[in-house]
């Protein structure tokens, strides 16, 4: 997908703290349509806390944030859904008692115009709903491979499936942003393999634009369009893979700065 | 042999999301129907009839309700004697203010006073979880009952604070309260409203109600960020839930009893119900019945059972060993099966598919 420079999202000057601990300080860059952002840094550089601002869960201290040209501190998060911000967490935040399937249906709740009355007698838009959006939710079964879970409480899944529905019930809002916090965490490298695929398809088919945070280098080195750095909660690089590659302040934030002459090695 | 569902090929999305899929399930629920409308008022007696069947759907009816708040919704709550009583009280309330009103309009409004108070009661579940919401709802309880016993205006200033069930009947001259109500038409009253009010849960929990609920029940975070509103959520299922208690005091003040007093919706009523479905199986229609059944059946069986073996015991024994029986089955049962008779019976189906070739 080729980012055609409309910005479809600019933090500036974001603040957060917890307490006494400064989780973001002065953070601003922006997310243009249709691109891949990655978001890296060492761990407790803020990437996280970074994406909960975006999403709605924190509230940033100082800072706003310009969503599809609208400028707000804060949005809650039923108000980022509603304009088409969905999202995935670094530790599976799926509904375990529910099918793959109930778990993908639920990301079209929004979408759907029935009420607990109309449920319960099971007329109109309430019936109608269920069969069309299900057929939207097996285009996303059918996308993502897992046909074969489809009835399978999540529960009982193994890790890499779990992310893979995961994905699919953030997909099943149709977003206009796609926030994936940290997607091949705990994979193998086949498992990475696919989920690359997966993300680059998303961005590539349905032109969803994507955030990601990912600690893989190699992975965020070949998928993303450009790259935002965070270490301790300050941004200190912002650019394209191989810029952010060659940045000094990048290497000396993952590899150390050697203080005196003597202890680097 | 005859479970098998080879060659039955769901070619729709309807198909597929159909109550019950598989053929043999939609041909045993008809027979299911076709014997307890049928078959059962013409086989069993007034003893079966009035102490057996009809508190058994009053109780799944109530246990129905509990489920939706608790197994699916994922709130816990000790109200539910409390909420019952709500129904019965306000049910009488109506019947007796407005004599010609029908009387299941009179049980449907019983059920929305109700949801209302479940409303106000369940707003505290936007703040509290678990355990804390369950002593939120305990307050409800107490509440409750110490209302319908104190204010005597309830009782339409009875002197024992006992409510009696006006005569009232359906279309017409069934009478289902009163001294010309019959078994049979209490029966079917009762199983009626049981069997209409469980397909309308059915419903609500295999759409997208029932998903937000669960959604809410099993990660509320998550919940949110797809934009489910968690108070609104939680609200309605106490409304909902309420609804069904508060029918189903309706109707075991008017059907069941016929007279009865605030302290039957006492806090051992409210557990009584919690147990029904733990044992029946949290998050299941089918266990709410089930739970019901094992609760209200087992001590009559074993009550009977030292008769029926020809055994001469005292009294006493009987009740003390009964006791103990019951408490070890449900501890036996919790142990076999966590998640209940539902799901005993869902394994059991699915071993029965492959049957007598497991592999």
């Amino acid at each position: 997908m080729h980012p055609n420079g409309d910005v479809l999202l600019r933090v500036e000057g974001i603040a957060l703290a917890f307490g006494g601990v400064k989780a973001l300080a002065d953070v601003s860059f922006d997310i243009r349509k249709g691109e891949i952002r990655a978001i890296i840094g060492p761990n407790g550089a803020g990437k996280s806390s970074m994406l909960n601002v975006i999403n709605g869960f924190y509230r940033p201290h100082a800072g706003s944030i310009t969503y599809k040209g609208r400028t707000a501190r804060h949005m809650r998060p039923h108000q980022a859904a509603q304009a088409g911000i969905a999202r995935t967490f670094q530790n599976i935040a799926l509904f375990k008692g529910m099918t793959t399937l109930d778990n993908i249906m639920t990301g079209r709740l929004l979408k759907m115009r029935g009420n607990f009355l109309l449920d319960a007698l099971h007329v109109g838009p309430a019936r109608r709903d269920e069969t069309a959006h299900r057929a939207v939710v097996e285009q996303i079964i059918d996308f993502l491979e897992i046909q074969a879970i489809r009835k399978v409480p999540v529960g009982r899944l193994p890790y890499g499936l779990q992310k893979r529905v995961e994905l699919g019930r953030a997909l099943a809002a149709e977003p206009d942003l796609l926030l994936l916090d940290e997607p091949m965490a705990g994979m193998n490298f086949e498992e990475k393999e696919d989920m690359s695929r997966f993300i680059l398809d998303v961005n590539e088919e349905f032109g969803t634009t994507i955030a990601l945070i990912e600690h893989d280098m190699g992975v965020v080195m070949d998928i993303s369009s450009r790259i935002v750095v965070l270490d301790y909660g300050r941004k200190i690089a912002d650019g394209t893979p191989d810029e952010v590659r060659r940045d000094q302040a990048v290497i000396d934030a993952y590899l150390g700065v050697a203080h005196d002459g003597g202890k680097g090695a | 042999m005859l479970y098998r569902e080879v060659g039955q090929f769901r070619t729709s999305y309807a198909a597929d999301q159909a109550i019950f899929p598989i053929r043999q399930d939609r041909i045993g629920m008809l027979a299911l129907l076709l014997v307890a409308y049928i078959a059962v008022p013409l086989v069993a007696n007034e003893y079966w009839l009035s102490t057996i069947f009809v508190p058994f759907f009053v109780f799944s009816l109530a246990a129905l309700g509990l489920n939706i708040l608790t197994g699916y919704a994922g709130q816990l709550s000790l109200g539910t004697g409390g909420f019952m009583a709500v129904g019965a009280f306000t049910a009488y309330k109506l019947a007796t203010a407005f004599p010609g009103l029908n009387i299941v309009l009179v049980f449907v409004a019983a059920g929305i006073v109700t949801a209302l108070v479940g409303l106000l009661f369940g707003i505290p579940s936007l703040r509290i979880k678990g355990f804390y919401l369950a002593v939120a709802t305990l307050a409800a309880q107490f509440f409750l009952i110490w209302l319908f016993v104190k204010v005597a205006w309830f009782q339409n200033y009875s002197a024992s604070g006992v409510i009696t069930a006006p005569p009232r009947a359906v279309f017409g001259h069934f009478f289902v309260t009163g001294p010309e109500a019959r078994p049979a038409y209490k029966y079917w009253f009762t199983l009626t409203f049981a069997a209409v009010l469980a397909l309308a849960a059915k419903n609500m929990v295999r759409g997208a109600t029932g998903r937000k609920w669960m959604a809410i029940r099993d990660m509320d975070i998550a919940a949110e960020i797809i934009g489910i509103r968690p108070l609104s959520t939680k609200l309605l299922a106490f409304a909902v839930s309420s609804f069904y208690i508060g029918i189903a005091g309706a109707l075991w003040a008017f059907i069941y009893t016929a007279s009865v007093e605030a302290l039957a919706f006492d806090i051992d009523r409210s557990f009584q119900i919690l147990f029904m479905i733990i044992i029946g199986g949290l998050g299941s229609i089918l266990g709410s019945f089930l739970g019901a059944a094992f609760i209200i059946l087992l001590p009559i069986f074993l009550n009977n059972l030292p008769n029926q073996l020809g055994l001469h015991v005292g009294v006493a024994l009987v009740t003390n060993l009964q006791d103990i029986i019951y408490g070890a089955l449900i501890v036996f049962f919790l142990i076999a099966e966590p998640n209940g008779l539902a799901a005993l019976w869902r394994i059991g189906k699915e071993k029965l598919r492959l049957w007598p070739f497991p592999h």
